[in-house]
């Protein structure tokens, strides 16, 4: 049995990293090679798709843009979510449930169908082609996701937690932060690990709401298809950086997902 | 809209959103099950799972692109050398299996990610007290993981729902919704009418009729899940 229980993960994350070794494998590759023949690693071993990407301002500067308006969203998603996620949690109000699920549907429809309104209105406005202008584009679908996971874990609390605190005398914000936050710290990781995830691989809104200054990576990505087909080797170099920047932010949150929950704090 | 080409479309969404959901949620919860608790392993396991959900979705579609190419790519070489006949431009249903293939490597680290922060939420007293009952580890999974983890697994499930929904860039980039329109989905038959033909009218309805079958989807699975906590 002890066995068997090793054996799911661990062939689970060999059929992951397969493609992803495929990737990797690309990126140093030319593309000539890649089209070419079946091989199993590099041939000619070749760092130049690298050094394009690290050299070239419009790159680099591509993952620095998408990196801080990721990081503007996920601070200002988990702000905005975390009270809303305590209210529908512990709090009945009218229409409350048909409320949390008004929430979701913003998620349900294709980011397509707002990408014209929000050029408009943030040309209007001014805040075209700034970081701030995509951090908030992707609250859209970012803190419905961060409320329905937060209040998840927040129901998981016994109401009781809150009870007793109350009892010890705790005021409500010594109560929030100390006693409540810690508590549901697992959820808190998770939530901000998908609003990482879900604004970084987010393409199209954060392509339109851009021109120059701030454009993201994956919309730099796409300059590699050209008339002359794809730019395979470059392309899988610029995707193997990209998981890079989330692979440190799953590593910072894995104490916080793993850690359970601590019933006893008293 | 009596479409036969739109009726087409949504029963082959409808297929493909059972099919993954039939396979990932299963898989997930698995997976989130039989995952090391403590140890060097977590760490391992949490980063390497969580590498699919990072890249963006247009390389993710190119890279299976390549990877199932029968004659460059590992997948395509490796089907073809155990003996099948594999090549998903032409084979329709080929094509299916590397599109569900790919949304399952893509996506069940989402399920398998809720599901594991969900379990470990759940105090160590309720295990305590079933050993001492003593009850078997089928009986732990039904009347403590399994209710525990409900609410995750209804975000887990609704998420997946829309995203299978709206997935565009991913079948689009691998082979254009080809070979001919077996994988052509909702959106990407949407976008073939609304761009391609510039029919705007039929396409805005048909966004519509759309977004409405997500709607009523998840609504009938939220209340499905939520029911019994109502009661």
């Amino acid at each position: 049995m002890k066995k068997i229980t090793w054996l799911i993960p661990t062939v689970y994350i060999v059929f992951l990293m397969m493609p992803i070794y495929w990737l990797v494998n690309m990126s140093f590759k030319t593309t000539n090679e890649i089209l070419g023949s079946f091989t199993l690693w590099p041939n000619n071993f070749t760092v130049e798709n690298y050094v394009t990407i690290f050299t070239d301002p419009t790159w680099f500067m591509g993952y620095v843009n998408s990196l801080t308006y990721v990081t503007i969203n996920t601070i200002i998603s988990l702000l905005v979510a975390l009270p809303a996620a305590y209210a529908f949690s512990r709090y009945r109000f009218l229409g409350d449930k048909h409320l949390f699920f008004w929430l979701l549907t913003n998620r349900m429809a294709p980011p397509a169908v707002f990408a014209l309104p929000f050029f408009q209105l943030y040309s209007a406005i001014g805040l075209f082609d700034t970081h701030i202008a995509v951090a908030l584009s992707h609250c859209l679908f970012n803190i419905p996701l961060a409320v329905w996971i937060l209040e998840g874990f927040m129901s998981g609390v016994p109401k009781e937690l809150d009870e007793t605190a109350y009892i010890d005398g705790y005021s409500f914000p010594q109560f929030f932060f100390k006693i409540f936050i810690p508590a549901i710290a697992a959820g808190i990781g998770v939530a901000a690990f998908f609003c990482f995830m879900f604004s970084w691989v987010e393409l199209l809104l954060a392509k339109t709401l851009t021109a120059v200054d701030v454009k993201p990576i994956a919309a730099t990505m796409t300059r590699t298809v050209s008339t002359a087909g794809y730019e395979l080797g470059l392309l899988s170099a610029a995707g193997t950086l990209t998981i890079v920047p989330g692979a440190f932010v799953i590593y910072f949150v894995r104490n916080y997902i793993a850690k359970g929950f601590a019933l006893g704090r008293l | 809209m009596r479409s036969e080409r739109f009726h087409d479309a949504l029963g082959r969404q409808l297929l493909f959103t059972l099919l993954i959901l039939l396979i990932e949620v299963p898989l997930g919860v698995g997976i989130a099950l039989t995952m090391p608790r403590q140890g060097i392993g977590v760490t391992i396991c949490l980063v390497l799972m969580a590498l699919p959900l990072l890249i963006p979705w247009n390389v993710v579609g190119a890279m299976w692109n390549i990877f199932a190419l029968p004659d460059i790519g590992l997948l395509g070489k490796m089907l073809n050398g155990v003996g099948f006949d594999y090549n998903f431009t032409q084979n329709p249903f080929w094509a299916w299996a590397t599109v569900v293939a790919m949304d399952v490597w893509h996506w069940t680290s989402l399920v398998v990610l809720l599901c594991y922060a969900g379990l470990r939420s759940i105090p160590d007293a309720y295990y305590q007290t079933s050993k001492i009952d003593g009850a078997t580890s089928w009986q732990v999974f039904r009347y403590i993981q399994l209710p525990k983890m409900k609410r995750v697994l209804t975000i887990a499930l609704l998420l997946r729902l829309m995203d299978s929904f709206m997935i565009y860039t991913e079948p689009f980039v691998l082979n254009g919704g080809g070979p001919g329109n077996s994988t052509t989905f909702l959106s990407i038959d949407l976008v073939k009418v609304a761009l391609g033909q510039f029919d705007l009218g039929p396409a805005a309805a048909m966004s519509i009729i759309y977004f409405f079958v997500v709607l009523l989807l998840c609504w009938v699975l939220y209340t499905l899940m939520m029911r019994d906590e109502t009661n």
